[in-house]
């Protein structure tokens, strides 16, 4: 028998997931030198993941990251099979038999929870509903957002929540000549929220918003940014942190934040940001009301500072709100999980059981190899990472010749599956575009599967 | 907008920039690396990862760097991409040291 990855016996992998990890990891085997063959998985009719249905609409430069995908999607050794869900479509068991190895690079889908009382009431949400809603995501298409409240809150203070915040504290003016989805952006021109709260349970200094994203949160044309100057008063540990030589960032955040207590210019909306507060307790009569927050205190050593509630509360009315405390990956049937950190359980991306034994052929890249950290490029890396751990077991796998999508694409016929390819993303993408030409948008995305379905014919 | 890297970059060229660059915009001579402006996306995801801070970003580019935008701009295109990690200059720790890092 041919050895795995030579010309006569091509190392087949399925790639499952087709955002940038799932990208990266075909470029990162395509640069491997070895001969492989990729198929890459999606659930949805279209590809790219986050970077479509994540990144901010107001972010265009950041979506250039799929002209480097799309390269890499063209490469001779890459199929795309779309609109194919891996667990009910096909099992991991075939994907198995089918492919040498099979790399999850299937994200964190999910939202952590906060865990406390009245978090499901009317009003409040997670930041991924409303992510993927004005990203026109298929999944949240039909959601609703009340926008006639006046007070809507943010906990979290991350990139997300700086996008969510951002966009609800927009004007149309600002977002019309985006690829925001089209029903967002008319939902978003009536809306009457006026103040934005931010919450952080720890200090400025510990805040993960990027410099970039931050100062662009002070900088907008309706919109004042407020920090109230005694919530920016730093503790000693918090002094050493913004100190710290390799630590610009969270220096550079708490000088923009120090930037934000001059007082507002009378804008229509303002953005407050709040530290050291955690929500204990959503209340109102059938819908969300008010918000009931902790102050909290920084408690350990430098770097290491964690919020302890001090039992002093305050209450915040509010209509809307939208929790951005950090995702979770979904399980896959068949293969092993993490429930508690939401994560594929492995060692340098080769996937491992509940005893710590390596299951053969399985690896993971991305969010659901380390959790949802780190930027698109961070992805690259990690991607990096999982594929050298899979070119290191090239001489253990099974090198039986495997048929890859040519055995997927009768199985999945059988099943009434509708495999959609790369050409055909190609065929959305330029009526996407076409549609957006007299708005003055870039594209204006499809937003329902059937709809995409219909444009293909 | 414009991302770049500065002199720190010389003698030592660590290149853990190029690990987490999501467009593979990096291009390098021997001695240190530049940014191709044309393909950056401004992501901000190298400027943390680099060990002598030799990266910077739009309104954090210091004065007496701004020169380099413009070296960025007219090396990055015409030197190779430098897309994975490769083994600092032999010189790097000491420079490291002397930049007090």
């Amino acid at each position: 028998m041919s050895a795995l990855g030579s010309e006569q016996n091509p190392l087949r992998v399925a790639v499952v997931g087709s955002g940038p990890s799932g990208f990266y990891a075909t470029e990162a085997l395509i640069k491997s030198g070895k001969t492989v063959r990729i198929d890459m998985l999606e659930r949805l009719p279209v590809p790219f993941g986050l970077v479509r249905s994540g990144v901010a609409p107001d972010h265009p430069k950041l979506k250039q990251a799929i002209l480097v995908y799309d390269k890499i999607a063209r490469s001779a050794q890459f199929r795309f099979l779309a609109n194919v869900t891996v667990g009910r479509d096909v099992t991991i068991d075939e994907l198995r038999a089918h492919y040498h190895a099979v790399l999850f690079t299937s994200g964190a889908e999910t939202d952590r929870r906060l865990g406390v009382p009245g978090e499901d009431l009317a009003g409040s949400h997670t930041a991924t509903e409303f992510v993927g809603w004005y990203n026109g995501h298929p999944d949240y298409r039909d959601r609703v957002f009340d926008l006639s409240q006046e007070v809507g809150v943010i906990i979290g203070q991350g990139n997300v929540a700086a996008d969510v915040a951002r966009i609800l504290a927009k004007t149309v003016d600002e977002l019309k000549h985006t690829d925001i989805a089209g029903h967002a952006l008319e939902a978003l021109a009536e809306s009457r929220v006026r103040e934005i709260h931010v919450i952080g349970r720890r200090g400025p200094a510990q805040a993960k918003f990027t410099n970039r994203e931050l100062r662009e949160l002070g900088e907008l044309h309706g919109c004042d940014a407020v920090a109230e100057a005694r919530n920016l008063e730093l503790n000693p540990e918090s002094l050493e942190e913004i100190a710290d030589k390799n630590n610009v960032v969270s220096a550079k955040n708490v000088e923009i934040f120090r930037s934000f207590t001059v007082s507002p210019s009378g804008k229509a909306r303002r953005l407050v940001y709040h530290f050291l507060k955690s929500p204990v307790r959503l209340l109102g009569e059938g819908r969300l009301e008010r918000l009931v927050l902790e102050r909290n205190r920084l408690q350990g050593p430098a770097f290491q500072q964690a919020a302890r509630g001090t039992g002093e509360t305050e209450e915040l009315p509010c209509g809307i709100l939208f929790r951005s405390i950090g995702y979770k990956g979904l399980p896959m049937a068949g293969v092993p999980f993490d429930e508690r950190s939401g994560v594929m359980p492995n060692r340098s991306g080769r996937v491992q059981d509940a005893n710590g034994s390596v299951v053969p052929q399985v690896y993971c890249a991305g969010w659901i190899k380390r959790g949802p950290t780190g930027i698109i490029g961070t992805n690259r890396a990690c991607s990096v990472n999982t594929v050298g751990s899979l070119l290191a077991d090239l001489p253990n796998l099974d090198a039986t010749p495997k048929a890859g999508a040519d055995a997927l694409y009768p199985l999945l016929e059988t099943r009434g599956v509708r495999v959609l390819s790369y050409p055909e993303w190609l065929t959305l993408d330029t009526a996407e575009v076409e549609r957006g030409k007299p708005k003055g948008k870039p594209r204006e995305k499809f937003t329902r599967i059937e709809e995409m379905l219909a444009v293909l014919g | 907008m414009t991302t770049i890297v500065t002199d720190n970059c010389l003698l030592c060229r660590f290149t853990d920039c190029v690990t987490v660059c999501p467009v593979n915009c990096f291009h390098g001579d021997d001695e240190m690396l530049y940014i191709d402006p044309e393909v950056c996306i401004d992501c901000s995801a190298c400027v943390p990862e680099c060990p002598v801070h030799a990266i910077y970003e739009g309104e954090d580019i210091p004065d007496d760097k701004k020169e380099w935008i413009q070296i960025n701009a007219e090396r990055a295109p015409n030197l190779p991409e430098i897309d994975g990690k490769q083994d600092p200059l032999p010189t790097a720790e000491a420079r490291k040291a002397e930049l007090g890092y």
